[in-house]
């Protein structure tokens, strides 16, 4: 650490100004607009919290609102006891445990549009089932969670990995000594030993959850009859289709709000890390 | 565990994990008619490339360029303002730098949705709505907060000897920066290039907020309109989706150890 030569000011000032420009400055006019009404042509008309109320009697957002809190608790649910049950069964080093990590890791690096291409190939009707289950509303949203998860597994699965890497072996070793069973042993050891993997994996998981949009926009927009619709799809539906620019900036912030309390629980860890 | 019963279930595990793709794999080198007369489930009686010829002739070359064209700028792109940000942020006491450095992470995670009215109005007033330079430059500022935010705990943990004994030698701090600081960075450099090119290859979201072309289309969504042109074509659909995940699963067979430690490190996508 030293006094800054003035070259290093710009060094931190024109990444600064490039975030601020595409990021907070959008990130404030989105808060904005959130509060007007705007077609995107004429001038927005300032509504106050009108949008807001407008959601009271929305049915298509209790129904984003439910299935985003439905995808909240299986996507991330799931996910996540996935995930650790695998790094479990994979973190001892053994013969051809590279290779049962590798396949289940390859779709992690697929596009969720691929993705959702490929299931939708596996969901047509001849195929598994009789008649595509992206086609009936009952269904369509945990049909559209399925390649979800299977993208997502192998990703949580990765970050317990590199959280029982770090757990101390002589820990199991006593516990061995102790005439532990296995069961004991996760629930004595492993367990909290991956406090600090654990927040970030609930970190991720509901920031990836209140993100995801590919998958579901690829494979049914949100439909049948706004079934599988999630506040994200929603949200860019509203934007980009109907062009109620307003009310689609005021879902964006219910989306951020819901989301506000995980992320300032990660930068308060990203704080104390520093 | 045995080693049999564990051989038996991951096993298990992964080949019904590998299932989907060979599946499409196995659709993709089907022809059309043998499909449309046995159905999706039924042994193959065909093998063509025809699928990839369609899907690559349809847009899916010209949209791979577009994606080469998007992901290689931003990259870079992203990786040096990052890197330089990073660098004067651990090494220099910057007045409120930590501050600074969790400005930037803040912004990396907020909700996209938040952004996309008004990052798609400002693209069209700079008037490069519709261009592959918009893309790059909102890629590029959404994603600097996460990789400078890694990057400084990298430099940080780099001993300060070196920096000490090359300004004793004379060296100016940008000088220091170039010769001495990036090539230490090398492996956080690597893998985060590696996860930024398969998160940016990969988008959808950005993309079809400041992109209406089909001709200015990256792979991802272009993929997305050869599923609208090709209704129940499923072989030219399959064959579409394995030609857009050959570059990130390639990226990812070669760069493997770098990707899966950048994972493990960033933990924020």
């Amino acid at each position: 650490m030293r006094r800054v030569p003035p070259i290093l000011l710009l060094f931190v000032l024109v990444p600064l100004l490039v975030e601020g420009f595409w990021v907070f400055w959008p990130a404030l006019q989105g808060f904005w607009l959130a509060l007007t009404n705007w077609d995107g042509v004429s001038a927005p008309r300032f509504v106050g919290l009108g949008n807001f109320s407008r959601m009271i009697d929305d049915p298509v957002f209790h129904t984003a609102v439910t299935n985003t809190a439905i995808w909240l608790v299986l996507f991330g649910g799931l996910s996540a006891a996935g995930g650790l049950g695998l790094a479990v069964l994979l973190q001892k080093e053994r013969r051809g445990v590279g290779a049962y990590r590798a396949a289940l890791f390859v779709p992690v690096v697929f596009s969720l549009v691929a993705t959702s291409l490929i299931w939708q190939v596996l969901y047509q009707p001849g195929g598994i089932f009789d008649s595509s289950p992206l086609a009936d509303p009952d269904t369509a949203l945990y049909a559209v969670l399925v390649p979800a998860l299977w993208r997502q597994v192998g990703y949580v699965m990765v970050l317990y990995l590199a959280g029982l890497k770090g757990i101390d072996p002589g820990l199991y070793e006593a516990a061995t000594l102790d005439g532990a069973t296995a069961w004991q042993k996760f629930t004595h050891v492993t367990w909290p030993q991956l406090r600090s993997v654990n927040s970030v994996v609930l970190s991720v998981i509901v920031i990836d959850s209140l993100r995801s949009f590919d998958v579901v926009w690829s494979m049914t927009r949100g439909g049948p009859y706004h079934s599988s619709e999630l506040l994200s799809t929603y949200m860019y539906a509203t934007a980009f289709q109907s062009l109620k620019l307003g009310y689609a900036s005021a879902l964006a912030v219910v989306i951020f709000v819901l989301a506000f309390g995980v992320i300032v629980t990660y930068l308060v860890r990203a704080f104390r890390e520093n | 565990m045995s080693n049999r019963v564990f051989h038996a279930v991951a096993g298990t595990i992964s080949v019904l994990w590998l299932l989907p793709i060979v599946a499409v794999l196995v659709t993709a080198v089907r022809s059309f008619d043998d499909i449309a007369a046995n159905g999706l489930a039924a042994f193959p009686q065909s093998f063509t490339l025809a699928g990839f010829g369609d899907a690559w002739t349809n847009g899916g070359a010209s949209a791979m360029w577009n994606s080469v064209l998007v992901t290689v700028p931003t990259v870079f792109l992203s990786l040096a303002l990052s890197s330089a940000a990073a660098y004067a942020l651990s090494r220099f006491e910057i007045p409120g730098r930590r501050t600074i450095i969790l400005l930037m992470l803040a912004g990396n995670l907020l909700p996209p949705q938040i952004l996309l009215v008004p990052v798609s109005k400002l693209a069209e007033l700079l008037g490069i709505y519709d261009t592959l330079i918009a893309l790059i430059v909102v890629q590029v500022g959404f994603g600097l907060g996460f990789y400078t935010f890694v990057l400084q705990g990298f430099m940080r943990a780099m001993p300060n000897e070196v920096q000490e004994a090359a300004t004793i030698d004379g060296a100016g701090p940008v000088q220091i920066f170039w010769r001495i600081v990036l090539p230490m960075t090398r492996p956080a450099l690597a893998a985060l290039a590696a996860l930024a090119f398969t998160w940016i290859f990969n988008d959808l979201l950005w993309a079809i907020t400041v992109l209406r072309s089909s001709s200015v289309m990256p792979v991802t969504p272009a993929l997305l309109a050869l599923q609208g042109q090709y209704v129940s074509n499923w072989n030219v659909i399959a064959a579409g989706s394995v030609i857009a995940a050959v570059p990130t699963v390639a990226v990812f067979l070669r760069f493997q150890r770098h990707f899966i430690s950048g994972l493990a490190v960033g933990a924020v996508k």
